[in-house]
C-alpha cells in the first residue's frame, strides 16, 4: 500500500505528449459474454489529447468497447477477450497486470451520475485517493481544489465542500463525478454518455469542460447524440453489430464517410 | 354506459370494502390487546423493585427480575458477538462474491435454518455444549441465540446490500480502488443502516425466545458471575413465573412480559426512525 501511496503522492507533471502520439493502441480486440460475440476483431489507434468519439446505435458494442479500455467489463462474470490494448506501449492484459492498475490509469465517466451518497463534496473528490492509502492532508486538500477547477465546478462548491454531494444538482453531480476521476490523476478519461441524462444546460457546460480537458487527457467519449459528437470530437468511430465500421477524422465521418452505412446513421436515415 | 345491475355492484363494493378493512382491524387487534392485558395486569409490578432486586422466596413479598433482564442482555451481547460478524459477512458474500449457484444452495439453506423450530436449537446446543461441559450455561444460552441470529442477519444484510445500486460499485471500482475497500468503504458505508436495522430486528427476534433457552441457559434465582453458570433470562423468568401458582409471581410475570413487549416495540420504533431518515434522503 506504501507504495502505491507513494506513487500518488510523486505527482511529477505528466511527461509532455506530443499532440500526435497514440494513447491507445487496439488491435484484434474480441468480447465475448459467455457464447455473445459482441466485439468483433476491432483495430483502432486513439490519439492522445484529443477527444475520440465512439457513435453506433444501441446494442453495437460501443459500451463494451469503452469499458474494455479498463478493463470495467470484467465485472460482467462470464466475459473474456482475445487481442490487445497497449496504453502508452503497455499491455494492459498482460499476465500479471491487476484491472486495479489500469484503472488508475484510465479513469471513467457514467451515463448516471453517481456520487458516493455518505460522503460530502471534498470526500467524493478525494475518494479515489485515500482509498489507495493517500493520508496527506494538505496533499488531499490541494488535489480537491485543483480537480474541482478541472471540472469547472469550483466556483459552485467552493464554499459548501463539506455538504453532501447529493444536495448537488444533476449537472453538478456528472461534474463532481468527472472531478473524482481527475482527482487520481488518469492518463486517459473514458466517458461512456456523459451527458445523456442532463439538461441542455447541464449538457453545455459538460461539452465545455470536455473541450477544455483534452488539452491535457487523452478523452473517449460514447455518445447517441450526433450533434455532440460532431461539435466535440476530433475522430469518429463507428460501430454496428460488434463490426467497427469506420474511424476517421470526425469532419471526415460527418461530410463524407467511406462506408454508405456510416453515412445513413449519421445522417439519422437509421439506428 | 349504465349497466343494469349498477346498484347491486355497487353494493358489492362496498360490502367487500368493508369485509378487507375488518380484516385489517383483525390484524392490529392483537397487538392492542395484548398490551391491553399486559398493562392491566403487569403495570402495577412494574415498580423499583421490580427492576433493581433479585426474586424473592416464595411466601415473601416483593422481589424483582433485576438478574433476569441483566442476563437477557448479557445473552444477548454473547449472540451478537457469535451472530453479528458471522451474519454480516456472510451476507457480504451473498451479495458481492460468490456464484449463483453456490448461493442459491446458501440462500436455501439460510432459509431452511429460519424455518427451523426454536427448540431444535436448544436440543441440538443442548447435545453440543451442555452435555460436554457438563453443565447449563450462560455460554450455551448465548450461543444457541447466536446461532438463531446468524441465518437472519445473513439474509437481512445480502437484501440491503442487493439495494445499492450498481453505479456506485462501478465507480469505485473504475477509480482503482480495489474490490474489498470496495465493499467495505462504499457499499457496506451506502447500506450501513439498513444493515444495523437487520441486527437490531433480529436481536429483537431473539430476545423473547424461550423454548432454546430452557435447556441452555436454564435459569438461575441469582446473580451469574460467570458465563459458565446458568443463568436467568426475562422469557425464562417469566415462564416460570407464569406457571407458578402464586399470584405475586403471576403479577411478576405480566411485568416481565410487558418489559419484554416495550423492549421489542422500542427496537421497532427505533428501526423505523432510522430507515426514515434513509428515504427522506433519497428523495
Amino acid at each position: 500500500m506504501a507504495a502505491i501511496a507513494n506513487n500518488m503522492v510523486v505527482t511529477a507533471p505528466t511527461p509532455p505528449i506530443a499532440a500526435n502520439t497514440t494513447a491507445l493502441t487496439v488491435r484484434n480486440l474480441s468480447v465475448f459474454f459467455g457464447d455473445n460475440h459482441v466485439l468483433k476483431s476491432v483495430s483502432l489507434d486513439i490519439a492522445a489529447r484529443a477527444v475520440t468519439a465512439i457513435i453506433g446505435p444501441s446494442g453495437c458494442g460501443k459500451s463494451t468497447f469503452l469499458r474494455a479500455l479498463n478493463r470495467m467489463h470484467e465485472l460482467v462474470p462470464e466475459a473474456r477477450m482475445t487481442g490487445e490494448i497497449r496504453l502508452f506501449g503497455d499491455d494492459i492484459y498482460a499476465p500479471g497486470i491487476e484491472p486495479v492498475i489500469v484503472r488508475r490509469r484510465v479513469g471513467m465517466v457514467f451515463q448516471k451520475s453517481n456520487p458516493f451518497p455518505t460522503m460530502s463534496i471534498t470526500d467524493n473528490v478525494t475518494v479515489g485517493l485515500r482509498l489507495n492509502g493517500l493520508r496527506e492532508r494538505k496533499l488531499l486538500a490541494e488535489r480537491t481544489e485543483q480537480s474541482l477547477r478541472m471540472a469547472a465546478l469550483w466556483d459552485e462548491v467552493k464554499d459548501r465542500l463539506h455538504a453532501p454531494a447529493i444536495s448537488l444538482s444533476g449537472g453538478q453531480q456528472q461534474r463532481l463525478c468527472i472531478a473524482r476521476a481527475l482527482a487520481v490523476q488518469p492518463e486517459v478519461l473514458l466517458m461512456d454518455e456523459p451527458a445523456s441524462a442532463l439538461d441542455p444546460l447541464a449538457t453545455s457546460k459538460i461539452e465545455d469542460l470536455i473541450l477544455e480537458l483534452k488539452k491535457d487527457y487523452t478523452i473517449v467519449i460514447v455518445t447517441h447524440n450526433m450533434q455532440q459528437a460532431a461539435r466535440m470530437s476530433d475522430f469518429t468511430a463507428f460501430f454496428y453489430l460488434g463490426d467497427l465500421v469506420e474511424f476517421d477524422a470526425t469532419k471526415k465521418i460527418f461530410t463524407s464517410p467511406a462506408k454508405k452505412q456510416t453515412e445513413d446513421y449519421v445522417t439519422g436515415r437509421f439506428g | 354506459m349504465t349497466a343494469p345491475n349498477h346498484r347491486w355492484r355497487k353494493f358489492k363494493n362496498a360490502w367487500m370494502q368493508a369485509v378487507t378493512f375488518a380484516c385489517a382491524i383483525l390484524v392490529v387487534a392483537p397487538l392492542v390487546l395484548v398490551f391491553y392485558h399486559l398493562v392491566k395486569e403487569g403495570f402495577s409490578s412494574m415498580n423499583w423493585a421490580f427492576f433493581t432486586q433479585l426474586p424473592k422466596p416464595v411466601g415473601e413479598a416483593g422481589g424483582g427480575m433485576a438478574n433476569a433482564i441483566v442476563g437477557t442482555f448479557i445473552l444477548l451481547g454473547q449472540a451478537a458477538v457469535l451472530g453479528v460478524p458471522i451474519g454480516v459477512l456472510g451476507g457480504v458474500f451473498l451479495s458481492e462474491y460468490g456464484s449463483s449457484r453456490l448461493n442459491w444452495w446458501i440462500r436455501f439453506t439460510a432459509d431452511v435454518l429460519n424455518g427451523v423450530p426454536s427448540i431444535t436449537w436448544g436440543m441440538v446446543v443442548y447435545a453440543l455444549v451442555v452435555v460436554p461441559m457438563k453443565g447449563f450455561s450462560a455460554l450455551a444460552g448465548g450461543i444457541v441465540l447466536g446461532l438463531m441470529m446468524i441465518p437472519l442477519v445473513m439474509r437481512t444484510t445480502e437484501e440491503v446490500l442487493q439495494l445499492v445500486p450498481n453505479g456506485y460499485r462501478e465507480a469505485a471500482l473504475a477509480l482503482g480502488i480495489a474490490k474489498w475497500r470496495t465493499i467495505v468503504q462504499i457499499v457496506m458505508r451506502t447500506a450501513l443502516k439498513g444493515i444495523v436495522t437487520g441486527v437490531l430486528l433480529a436481536l429483537a427476534r431473539v430476545a423473547g425466545e424461550t423454548a432454546p433457552l430452557l435447556f441452555t441457559a436454564f435459569g438461575n434465582h441469582f446473580w451469574t458471575h460467570k458465563l459458565t453458570d446458568p443463568i436467568s433470562a426475562m422469557p425464562l423468568q417469566i415462564f416460570a413465573y407464569a406457571i407458578s401458582p402464586y399470584d405475586d409471581w403471576h403479577r411478576q410475570a405480566w411485568a416481565g412480559a410487558l418489559v419484554l413487549l416495550l423492549l421489542v416495540l422500542f427496537v421497532n420504533a427505533g428501526v423505523r426512525v432510522l430507515t426514515r431518515d434513509r428515504f427522506q434522503r433519497k428523495a
